[in-house]
């Protein structure tokens, strides 16, 4: 079936209620079934355990990616982000991290390119703070992603005022802007 | 270094063959497959060999359940990657293979969990084939309990003076070249790969060597192969090019806009108007182009077009993690030129050589040929290996509008595949000599 039907209209808010495994119907992926796209665009939200004692080591690392960045702003350009929150909260005496990504990119498809760049920007190291992280995670893939997948707690609703919206349309939408109010400045 | 003396020439040496039979064989008695195995080692082509060295060329592969039915234990087998133990028919709704693909309509027992392995024969002519297979037939007899499932003869498609494939595009115009191997890739083809991409116990392109199947002497020098059988629809394919172009050149544009490079094997991105043959058939020209710079909005090569979609080039990250090496031909008599389609089956058998096929061949068959939001088109498939039903489009950049191909036929169908591991010389001894208790590491 083709996907035409799912690209809508931007000026149209739109909300997805998602069942409960995060997913409509089963479609595979490489790596198990795949998530949808919906209106607030790709996405996940992981959440785990940190291992005790390693808060300040993990919040130091806020710092290191904003460096990052600052350095190498388009670092994180192959992943298509909109926007990325990293949380830290109790449970009870336990300290857990949640990392939540808004993208364009389907995670799904782009798994191998997601965890080169998290060894590119350090963001491997606090995943190495995790309860459970797989320790041979450098040379085994699939391991990194199944750990990934066992923690993303899919949305169980998602909303866009501008749905399906990729942020490289909003770019270049925002790049035209610029480029006719640059024009008409240049009339006056 | 490669240990050339150990890994099959498969993936290393192209042999100047002209014809080729595949074998697909099941081991219904575990000690006839060793039997067997062992009396054909010998026989098995090395890298070290180098070529052209002889008349015929001999590679043996296996299934998963292959090496469980040669006698490898289950402790060894679940060391393999999860995509090689399920095979290639289980992940046919990752590849894509449903409606007229499905292995539900294979052939050759190609999704039977009794395939068990192939034997890829490439020969000089089809007069040496013949000769090969009759003695291997011979051989074979002794073994009552190796059954061939199928055959599948292959023979090149005249006019021989390049490959080419039923649709008359020029093969093998970009392949990666190995670290170590002495051969400088052709201008526009990267740096040489380092061997861990293809081969196991080699560092990849990340420096690191990835986790070796148990016991090690079994996987050390191996290489993954994905098979495809693609029937190839010439007259269709012929019918939509006079459908969407008056004249035989605008015809002939249209059939390079679907592949990137005329059929003739001239880049688009090198020569946009006219076809090239000399710069085709120039290795140090018909290679050496980007699409970032050169090409960066598809005026020249279409975003969907097959070449640009199975190499992005310098449009897509970790280029190197995803590189593949091509092997195979073609089967099935050629269509001549103005004759109607005449119902009989043709098109390419090949391997896609690998050493993770979840990394390197399913990604580029799940993302770069099946994903219709590749490069954001929204709604395109690759032309030739994307899975097709008349649903989806293609782009065509164009000054000043776009033309837009809507309902785009399906120019082939998948007859079958699988998922082989393509052990070393001494794998196959390992494998011929049966089960024995291996310190693992």
């Amino acid at each position: 079936m083709s996907n035409a039907s799912t690209l809508s209209d931007w000026t149209q808010p739109a909300a997805m209620a998602i069942p409960k495994e995060g997913y409509f119907t089963v479609e595979q992926g490489r790596y198990g079934p795949t998530y949808p796209r919906t209106p607030a665009c790709h996405g996940f939200t992981i959440i785990a355990k940190i291992k005790p004692g390693t808060e300040a080591e993990i919040r130091a690392y806020g710092k290191r990616i904003e460096d990052t960045i600052t350095a190498s702003p388009h670092a994180l350009a192959p992943l298509q982000l909109h926007y990325l929150r990293w949380v830290l909260f109790d449970i009870g005496p336990d300290k857990y991290f949640m990392y939540q990504g808004i993208f364009d990119t389907d995670f799904d498809k782009y798994t191998e390119d997601a965890i080169q760049l998290f060894k590119a920007t350090g963001v491997d190291t606090v995943f190495e703070k995790l309860e459970g992280f797989p320790m041979d995670w450098k040379t085994n893939a699939p391991a990194f992603i199944k750990f990934v997948r066992e923690h993303q707690c899919p949305s169980f609703l998602e909303y866009g005022e501008y749905p399906y919206v990729s942020a490289t349309e909003i770019k270049k939408a925002l790049a035209l802007k610029q480029a006719f109010s640059s024009m008409l400045d240049h009339m006056q | 270094m490669l240990e050339l003396d150990d890994i099959q020439h498969f993936l290393l040496n192209r042999p100047r063959a002209q014809a080729a039979r595949y074998g697909f064989v099941s081991f219904r008695r575990p000690e006839h497959g060793r039997a067997w195995l062992s009396g054909i080692i010998d026989r098995v082509g090395r890298a070290a060999s180098g070529g052209p060295f002889d008349s015929r060329w001999v590679t043996v592969a296996f299934t998963w359940n292959g090496l469980r039915a040669l006698g490898v234990d289950e402790a060894s087998l679940a060391t393999f990657p999860e995509e090689f133990r399920q095979g290639m028919a289980s992940r046919a709704a990752i590849l894509g293979d449903t409606g007229a693909n499905h292995p539900d309509h294979w052939v050759g027992g190609l999704a039977s969990p009794d395939l068990h392995a192939i034997v890829i024969l490439f020969a000089r002519d089809v007069a040496e084939r013949e000769r090969c297979v009759a003695e291997h037939r011979q051989y074979a007899a002794q073994f009552p309990g190796v059954e061939a499932l199928s055959t599948l003869d292959l023979e090149a498609t005249p006019p021989l003076d390049y490959a080419h494939d039923h649709f008359g595009y020029r093969d093998r115009m970009s392949q990666p070249e190995i670290e170590g191997m002495g051969i400088d890739p052709t201008p526009g083809s990267g740096a040489a790969l380092k061997p861990g991409e293809f081969f196991l116990g080699y560092p990849d392109e990340n420096g690191e060597i990835g986790p070796l199947p148990q016991p090690e002497i079994l996987s050390r020098n191996g290489s993954f192969l994905a098979y495809r059988r693609m029937e190839e629809h010439v007259g269709a394919f012929r019918d939509f090019l006079r459908a969407n172009g008056e004249t035989p050149a605008e015809q002939e544009l249209v059939a390079a806009k679907l592949m990137g490079r005329w059929r003739s094997g001239a880049p688009l991105v090198l020569a946009p108007q006219h076809d090239d043959p000399q710069l085709a058939a120039d290795p140090q020209r018909n290679n050496n182009f980007d699409y970032a710079k050169m090409d960066p909005h598809g005026y020249a090569v279409p975003l969907g077009s097959h070449i640009r979609r199975m190499n992005p080039r310098d449009t897509t990250v970790n280029m190197n993690r995803r590189r593949i090496i091509r092997r195979g031909g073609t089967y099935g008599p050629p269509l001549p030129e103005g004759a109607a389609e005449d119902g009989i089956e043709r098109g390419i058998a090949a391997f896609v050589g690998c050493a993770s096929l979840i990394r390197q061949y399913e990604f580029a068959q799940n993302v770069w040929a099946n994903d219709p939001r590749f490069h954001e088109l929204g709604n395109e498939r690759d032309p030739f290996v994307g899975t097709q039903d008349g649903t989806y489009d293609m782009t065509i950049p164009k000054r000043p509008i776009r033309k837009k191909i809507t309902g785009l036929p399906a120019f082939t169908t998948v007859h079958g595949g699988a998922y082989f591991f393509l052990p070393g010389i001494r794998a196959l001894r390992f494998l011929a000599d049966g089960p024995c208790v291996v310190p693992r590491r």
